[in-house]
């Protein structure tokens, strides 16, 4: 592979292949039913060699499926091997333990035929908003209460849909048409890759992915080891306490450098718990892999050769590596305060070259009220889900960002959209001053938010909030961010997790947490200081 | 000084005044002007930043010299400029307040609270154009329907004015929750604010963006305000110069939308204009589809820093409501200002001539968004550039032909540029780095173009390639093969393709309402009397520039179903409205959805968010069949050494004058087809020749092993 025409070759079709999953994911985006793929990204597409292994994959919304849906692919493939499959098969299942960590998830994997041989196969995730069940929150006990759960098949034998599978499926959601519609969207994006590639192959005269799949995993690999090398090697400890559901999570992380690559281990990381913010493997490897990709090879693709120089393992049994049947729908509480406690490992042999702690985990309330809903109400029925952030940590050498949602990418909901689709009035939604951790780099703010029902009925809200005991902490010198909190506007606390009642007349506040800072105050420049107090953030004293 | 000026003959049967239309651009001014004949004359200048007016009156002179044209013959002067966007990009615009809504003060800045790049955590998010301290909040509050939950405080407006007096404010924008449905206390707050201070200069988002979404709302108020006092001295100033000068004719404005609007709206609204140049390029490709009876088209603008791409199916380009100003990072979506306003959709991406070169760690060459823009420029202009661009790739491959180019090139150091920071770490030699920079960028154009198809349901196959700016006619063959264009079409004056694009814009104003309607109960008097409002108000500013008995209203409504995050534009049927159209509305709904998305969903209902209405002349002013020679004899200037990547080795081809090329002519690839402001490349696998409009046609030759070219 010497000849630079050669190279070329395999750059441009390198280039393609990363573009080809760009194009199935805007396929997917457009296509789904579900609105948290359509505004929040919540998807994830790639291709894969006929061996499973993960060749380009999209850069979307959430790290949770970094991994986990390659190694979900390897799934599939145990269970259906491909010499088994033919042209017009499509696979698919939500098994949390096979796919990406809860039923929400349906992915949804298509071999591609040439000539006769299977040359590749597209796989694809995405969020269906609703699987049965208790619905999407951390009250259940046993996954079997979470929804209903497929496990790797057919949706398609030979072009032919698995109309047994689509009828239980039908008969087992609150919106059955939302959730074939998706499985449909996940179907057509697959079919759009396939497409584009077999058009690719044609184009550059190839039978097969073999030379530059070994060209992408090999250089991938390569570079992601080079960069490893500039590293010092050694072990390294953290851990990190977070509220959990009833009681406090120990996450105890160790990351080990070597030249052969990074591996981490969660052993020592508490045990079950006994609700829904239980974590399967796939969804740990997931967040923690970011947690360690987001500062070290951050520019190189993720392929099986980038993902595979960094290996995460959990002792079985604990909250990260949780055994069936535990519940795990709220398994994004617990997975995406993973990075966190990556980075602090990381913040040694990086020189601090890594964020500090920040509000982490997204907060999600799902507001519902009205008839059926609220004992005796006669009014307007509504279920509202939205995303707020808190602030991010302070970064090496720049403040964290205020309201941002980091490791998570999804956005936040309008205030005008939300008061539309329910009848809620949302009368502040405000940075919190001073809820930023100090430091010579400070956190980013967190904010406040005060809800209402607009003709001041009794709502209900379904919690999913941490970081109300365990405030993200502050690194070299730097402070804590401000705990988050959530009560009764001029009355008692609410929990964190599950559901709860807002009385007739009354207004919740939700106070999301802050991120910390790092480096001592005193070191902080005077610009800086003096823009935060012209802006209000931070009082004087 | 003028860069270069060229001009075309062309004719007409019908008789009109000589017109003008003014593009300034970034890096150039661009001044075209229209003969009654038909004849084109034009010139490209370098934009004057201090004073942008003097390139434009320096421009037009120049054009009126050279056809010995007087001012008052001319007929109609059409401008369209950058400097709305650059105001905004560098930060030039005025002292600017924002009055919102007490308790959602963070609104403008919290954005979406997410992250535009996954993987690194040193991104900043968009810097608001109001700072917090100027964020200020007044006690009021609407609900969705616009009923008073809060009555408005004035004497909180009274408290803030010596805010704006200690930090000098020049222009606020006034921005409260769902005004858009309710104006009044935004409407209020003017009359205060305007009493107590006469010279403030005063936006409000329910008339800039009545649009629901907080947001992008407030954002696009915020950014017509800051820009408003600057476009509006600007402005004043040209159209008197342009007075003093004898041109008493009309002066319109090119708007994002890609249609012309008065100065008098220009100057409420100076936010339409940011996206002027870009529009009159895919107005011009659009005409020309529509000429020649294309119906699948796909634009595409190459220039210094970036390349645009826009999709035109039957004659319609693409459009949308929605636009960021200054991505800054890679141009990426969400690293820039959104602000919301008719726009012709289009995706622009980091690739242009002035694009630079690297090697990344994983070994391939990655090319742009980093550009060396006109200073340093490339490394070939000899400005103290030595960063190899795809300008010096082109030059390198022998593309450009030296001896027509407007200044002198150096090969020597465009050579050089490519061989320490590519050809050195690849271990190839200077033609083959060359090649392969010009393969990275190309191939870069092809993706984003897919990805902008894919993300709108539209198909790219089989498409012509209208192709214009001064890189484009240089990289449309290659870009044409990798998407498998059947046709290239180069128009006349390619280099100043958005200038020429303006001459063929009609009069057009669009207005939007959000009012939000379950289809199924829609209330049609509400609607009707909305568009009553919203046809008024569109048909006095069109009014203001047109004469024509003849306006054309359409209309569209943005639909989705309940739940869903998105709203798709639906072409209505004209007014007034009845019961019976709810279900026409739910048909042509599920149609569009059904074509864009292969299904319909039953049992969901369906609601339309906003409302818009477009009053325009009917586009009137036709492109012009040039006067060419026949068949005069094909006759090259020379010959010239450019690389062929089939055989790996350099080829002599000829070199032809666009200017001398007759009606008849047929080119076999390989070619070169060179004019003043950009050269054509013909690869050995097109065939070139000059359609009825004088665009040079480049057509795949029916060979085989036509893998690369």
């Amino acid at each position: 592979m010497n000849n630079p025409l050669d190279r070329l070759r395999l750059q441009l079709l390198w280039d393609r292949l990363l573009a080809i999953v760009e194009e199935q994911a805007q396929t997917l985006i457009r296509t789904a039913f579900s609105t948290t793929v359509r505004e929040a990204g919540d998807l994830s597409t790639g291709v894969f060699d006929t061996n499973g292994q993960m060749l380009a994959q999209a850069i979307t919304g959430t790290p949770g499926h970094v991994n986990a849906m390659a190694a979900s692919v390897g799934f599939f493939l145990r269970k259906l091997p491909l010499d088994t499959l033919e042209p017009g098969d499509v696979l698919v299942t939500n098994d949390p333990w096979h796919g990406t960590g809860h039923l929400n998830d349906f992915t949804v994997v298509t071999p591609v035929f040439k000539n006769g041989q299977a040359v590749a196969m597209f796989a694809a995730t995405s969020h269906i908003a609703d699987v049965g069940g208790l619905g999407f929150g951390p009250d259940g006990r046993q996954v079997f209460e979470e929804g209903i759960n497929l496990p790797i098949g057919y949706l398609f034998r030979a072009g032919k849909i698995n109309e047994t599978l689509i009828a239980i499926l039908r008969a087992n959601v609150r919106d059955p048409r939302a959730a074939e519609g998706d499985l449909y969207s996940l179907t057509a994006c697959n079919k759009a890759g396939s497409d584009s590639l077999l058009a690719a192959m044609d184009e550059f005269s190839l039978d097969n992915l073999e030379a530059v799949g070994e060209m992408i995993i090999e250089n991938s690999r390569a570079a992601m080891l080079e960069e490893i090398l500039e590293l010092p090697k050694g072990v390294w400890h953290n851990t990190m306490q977070v509220d959990g559901y009833s009681e406090p999570v120990d996450l105890v992380c160790c990351v080990t450098i070597s030249n052969e690559g990074i591996s981490v281990d969660w052993n020592g990381t508490s045990g079950t718990s006994t609700h829904g913010i239980n974590v399967p493997l796939t969804y740990a490897q997931a967040y923690t892999s970011f947690g360690v990709r987001c500062v070290i090879g951050n520019d190189i693709p993720n392929n099986a050769g980038s993902l595979d120089v960094v290996r995460v393992t959990a002792p079985a049994g604990c909250i990260l590596n949780a055994p069936r049947p535990s519940a795990v729908s709220a398994r994004h509480a617990i997975g995406q305060m993973l990075p966190d406690v990556v980075l602090g490992c990381l913040d040694e042999p990086l020189k601090g070259q890594v964020p500090t702690e920040g509000a982490a985990c997204l907060f999600g309330p799902v507001f519902l009220g009205g008839e059926g809903m609220i004992a005796g109400s006669r009014s307007e029925p509504f279920v509202m889900n939205a995303f707020y952030t808190g602030g991010t940590g302070a970064r090496p050498e720049k403040d964290g960002l205020s309201c941002t949602a980091f490791p998570s990418g999804v956005r936040s909901t309008p205030v005008e959209i939300t008061e539309n689709a329910a009848p809620l009035v949302i009368w502040q939604k405000e940075y919190l001053p001073d809820s930023a951790g100090n430091g010579e780099f400070r956190g980013g703010f967190g904010q406040i938010m005060e809800f209402g029902h607009s003709n001041d009925e009794a709502f209900a809200v379904s919690k999913m909030f941490d970081r109300i005991d365990h405030p993200p902490r502050g690194r070299h010198g730097g402070g804590d961010g401000a705990p988050a909190s959530v009560y009764i506007k001029d009355g008692p606390v609410l929990k964190g997790m599950g559901r709860e009642v807002i009385p007739a007349g009354s207004r919740m506040i939700l106070k999301t947490a802050g991120g910390s800072g790092r480096g001592h105050p005193e070191n902080r420049d005077r610009d800086s200081i003096s823009s935060d107090e012209l802006s209000g953030l931070i009082s004087k004293d | 000084m003028p860069a270069a000026t060229s001009s075309s003959v062309t004719s007409s049967s019908v008789i009109r005044p000589a017109r003008l239309a003014v593009d300034i651009g970034g890096t150039f001014t661009d001044v075209v002007l229209e003969l009654p004949a038909g004849e084109r004359i034009t010139t490209k200048l370098l934009t004057t930043y201090d004073h942008p007016g003097s390139a434009v009156l320096e421009g037009i002179a120049t054009v009126m010299d050279r056809a010995g044209v007087a001012a008052s013959e001319i007929g109609l002067i059409i401008h369209g400029t950058t400097l709305a966007t650059n105001a905004l990009i560098e930060r030039r615009g005025a002292n600017t307040a924002l009055l919102t809504t007490e308790g959602h003060r963070d609104a403008l800045e919290m954005a979406h609270e997410d992250r535009f790049e996954q993987y690194d955590i040193n991104i900043d998010r968009p810097v608001p154009l109001v700072p917090r301290h100027l964020r200020l909040p007044v006690r009021e509050r609407m609900n969705r329907d616009g009923n008073i939950l809060v009555s408005l405080d004035e004497s909180t407006i009274q408290r803030h004015l010596s805010v704006l007096d200690n930090y000098g404010i020049q222009s606020v924008a006034i921005g409260y929750l769902h005004a858009f449905v309710n104006p009044i206390h935004e409407l209020r707050t003017r009359e205060i604010l305007a009493d107590a201070r006469p010279d403030l200069s005063i936006s409000l988002a329910s008339e800039v963006a009545p649009e629901i979404r907080e947001f992008e709302r407030l954002s696009t108020a915020c950014a017509n305000a800051y820009v408003r006092p600057l476009m509006e001295s600007y402005l004043a100033r040209l159209a008197g110069e342009l007075k003093a000068q004898g041109f008493l004719c009309p002066f319109l404005l090119m708007t994002s939308g890609g249609g012309l609007t008065t100065l008098d709206t220009a100057t409420r609204f100076p936010i339409r204009l940011v996206e002027s140049g870009p529009a009159g390029g895919a107005i011009l490709a659009q005409r020309i589809s529509e000429h020649l009876g294309l119906d699948r088209m796909l634009s595409f603008d190459m220039g210094g820093t970036t390349a645009k791409l826009c999709l035109i199916d039957d004659g319609k380009p693409l459009t949308s409501r929605s636009f960021e100003v200054d991505r800054v990072y890679r141009f990426k979506k969400g690293s820039g200002l959104p602000v919301r306003i008719p726009v012709i959709e289009m995706v622009e991406i980091g690739a242009g001539g002035g694009s630079i070169a690297r090697i990344d760690k994983l070994k391939r060459i990655q090319v742009g968004p980093e550009s060396a823009g006109s200073e340093p420029g490339p490394a070939a202009y000899d400005r103290g550039g030595n960063k190899p661009t795809v300008t010096d790739a082109d030059i390198a491959l022998g593309r450009v032909y030296p001896e027509k180019f407007a200044f002198p090139l150096n090969l020597a150091r465009a050579n050089q540029s490519i061989q320490d920071n590519v050809a050195q770490l690849l271990e190839s030699d200077i033609n083959l780095a060359a090649f392969s920079i010009s393969e990275v960028v190309d191939e870069n154009m092809a993706s984003a173009a897919r990805t902008h198809a894919a993300e709108f349901g539209m198909d790219l196959a089989e498409r012509e390639i209208v192709a214009f700016g001064g890189a484009a006619p240089l990289h449309a063959a290659r870009l044409g093969h990798k998407l498998g264009a059947t046709q290239i079409i180069i128009p006349p004056d390619a280099g100043v393709g958005s200038a020429v694009g303006f001459l063929l814009a009609p009069i057009s104003y669009e207005v939007i309402r959000s009012r939000q309607q379950i289809v199924a109960n829609l209330d049609h008097q509400l609607v009707n009397d909305v568009y009553t409002e919203m046809r008024s108000e569109a048909l006095a500013i069109v009014q203001e520039a047109s004469t024509s008995n003849n306006l054309v209203e359409t209309r569209q409504a943005y639909m989705r179903y309940v739940g869903q995050g998105h709203e798709l534009a639906i072409d209505l049927p004209p007014g007034p409205y009845t019961d019976l159209h709810r279900a026409l509305f739910t048909e042509a709904f599920e149609q569009t959805y059904t074509n864009l998305y292969g299904h319909r969903i039953e049992g969901i209902d369906i609601e339309t968010l906003s409302w818009t209405l477009t009053v325009s002349e009917p586009a009137t002013q036709r492109l012009r069949q040039p006067n060419l020679e026949p068949d005069a004899p094909l006759k090259s200037i020379g010959e010239y050494s450019v690389f062929d990547a089939e055989t790996a080795t350099r080829r002599d081809v000829p070199v032809y004058l666009r200017e001398q090329l007759a009606a008849n002519v047929f080119i076999n690839g390989p070619a070169l087809i060179t004019e003043d402001q950009t050269t054509t490349v013909i690869s050995s696998s097109f065939n070139a020749s000059i359609n009825k409009l004088g665009c040079i046609v480049l057509t795949k030759k029916q060979t085989l092993g036509e893998n690369s070219e």
